[in-house]
């Protein structure tokens, strides 16, 4: 990966005079570069990572994985069928996957009952959608590469040679 | 009962420098650039390896020269990464980080009176070592006019009858400076010439910046007269592991098993597998973390010299050794005012001689968060 993107995956807001500073590159030509990739797509969007589990007075929401079985169409495919139920608000991500079902989608509610309501009355009537199987997510450990458990500060010496 | 100790231990360490690294480890709160290791934590599949080693019940001794296994994995890297030929069996020899290889290495060839060519500003424990072996070590000044570069002309001086070996260290530790291939041939030459045997800290190899590291072995007829010294401290993030190797001509790796089988009988096992696991699959890890490294170079550096802290600019390890005569203090002087008033450790010049007077070491094995906390404190301090 190119080091300017490898810098910002780690920290959006470092700006880009500092970006010219580690890598030895103009500042100009750190602006021109991200410009590039911000207007080609390579940069979707710069977003924050947030531990919900530690936000004060709101509930964590529930997710949910869903295997969603379907039958393919007729010369488009699953992408149809992939549009229609990834264009729901509730579907945080959809993928198409080889083995036992087709699409695993990651599936956000307020309750239990939100994400059950979307799966029973949205999903499964859904014409090509032969079955699904939902699994609620009990505990995060790991997202996108981050430990989400606030590790123990590692001890180093605070000086030796 | 009031022991004697002798003379010889008496004589070691400069007691100031003690007195103030007690005085860092008392303190809280404090940013660190005084730190010798990576920041890193091990990379996780070679911690694992070690779990696993455990659970499986591996915990005996080894072999004293190491196992096989790792010497072979280290003989195997060496031909790919540098295409040195060693033998894993007779020219290979595990150690307890490079400091235990030097003490063998000293205590091996050094009859009493012996002198070692070492230059200055150098790792701490070069000169106390080659003391402890009986021997005598000569030191020979670098200064920033050369970029802190031992000079071919000054090993030349330093010749004398009864020098016998020398000792190098690059990328060195405290100034960061290495050698290219053109500058090393250079320094072969004179060391072929004289007959000297050389010991050749590399121990921050693959922490070479700005071109590729040679290892002094790997220059044609040098092979037979260098001890090649490495480790996996800095490279792996292992520090606490305390593995190391040297690798070198086998009548000397042969002597230095006979010390090391008596004093040490062999490394940790444990740690001997993490060496195997780290040579096996860590070339991305090494890479992602040099990246880092070099970032963090770029940064300081530039900072330094932003606050009139005149810095060169090193070709590798993780330090920079600027210099702090602007202040009118002297180093030792700078850095406890410095840590009493800001909180900000580094450790004085004169640590690694007493011809590095006015400089410091700051480590940038700290995140770049820290470093840009730590530059604003300092500023802060000049102000």
């Amino acid at each position: 990966m190119d080091e300017i993107l490898e810098i910002l995956s780690n920290d959006a807001r470092i700006n880009a005079s500092e970006i010219a500073k580690l890598t030895g590159n103009s500042k100009d030509a750190v602006q021109k570069a991200i410009k590039k990739y911000e207007k080609n797509g390579t940069i979707v969007k710069y977003k924050t990572v947030i531990n919900p589990d530690l936000l004060e007075g709101s509930r964590p929401r529930v997710r949910a994985l869903i295997e969603v079985s379907i039958s393919p169409q007729k010369n488009v495919g699953f992408d149809n069928v992939a549009e229609r139920i990834y264009s729901f608000p509730e579907v945080t991500s959809c993928y198409l996957v080889s083995g036992a079902y087709d699409l695993l989608l990651v599936v956000e509610g307020e309750d239990l009952q939100t994400v059950s309501n979307f799966v029973a009355s949205k999903l499964s009537p859904m014409e090509n959608v032969r079955s699904t199987s939902t699994h609620f997510l009990l505990k995060k450990y790991k997202e996108d590469g981050q430990i989400l458990k606030k590790t123990a500060q590692r001890r180093r010496l605070n000086i030796s040679y | 009962m009031d022991f004697e100790i002798s003379k010889k231990v008496e004589k070691l360490a400069p007691s100031g420098i003690r007195a103030f690294f007690d005085l860092v480890l008392g303190m809280k709160d404090v940013i660190s650039l005084g730190v010798g290791e990576p920041d890193f934590v091990t990379p996780w599949h070679i911690r694992e390896a070690a779990i696993y080693s455990l659970e499986q019940g591996m915990t005996s001794y080894t072999s004293n020269k190491g196992m096989p296994e790792l010497r072979k994995q280290i003989t195997h890297f060496l031909k790919n990464r540098y295409g040195l030929n060693y033998d894993w069996d007779e020219e290979v020899l595990i150690t307890v980080g490079v400091s235990e290889g030097l003490d063998l290495a000293f205590r091996a060839i050094l009859n009493p009176g012996d002198m070692v060519l070492v230059p200055e500003p150098n790792y701490v424990s070069y000169a106390p070592t080659v003391e402890l072996a009986g021997g005598k070590a000569v030191i020979l000044k670098t200064t920033i006019d050369n970029g802190f570069k031992i000079m071919p002309e000054q090993i030349e001086k330093g010749i004398t009858k009864g020098v016998k070996a020398m000792m190098i260290n690059y990328p060195c530790n405290p100034t960061g400076v290495s050698y290219t291939k053109a500058e090393l041939s250079k320094i072969a030459r004179i060391v072929k010439k004289h007959n000297l045997l050389v010991l050749s800290d590399e121990v921050y190899d693959e922490l070479t910046y700005d071109f590729d590291h040679t290892p002094l072995s790997s220059i044609a007829g040098m092979k037979g007269r260098v001890l090649y010294f490495n480790g996996f401290s800095k490279s792996y993030a292992m520090t606490g592991f305390r593995v190391g190797y040297v690798c070198g001509p086998s009548k000397i790796v042969a002597a230095m098993t006979k010390i090391h089988q008596y004093t040490m009988l062999c490394v940790s096992i444990t740690g001997q597998i993490a060496a195997i696991e780290a040579l096996r699959h860590s070339h991305a890890s090494v890479q992602e973390m040099k990246r880092e490294y070099k970032r963090r170079r770029a940064y300081i550096v530039d900072a330094l010299n932003g606050l009139g802290l005149d810095c060169h600019m090193p070709q590798g390890a993780f330090y920079v050794f600027p210099s702090v005569k602007k202040t009118g203090q002297n180093s030792m002087d700078f850095a406890r005012d410095l840590l009493k008033k800001k909180k900000v450790a580094l450790v004085p010049g004169v640590a690694f001689g007493s011809s590095c007077e006015g400089y410091v070491r700051i480590s940038y094995a700290s995140s770049y968060e820290n470093l840009k906390e730590a530059i604003a404190r300092i500023k802060n301090y000049l102000e």
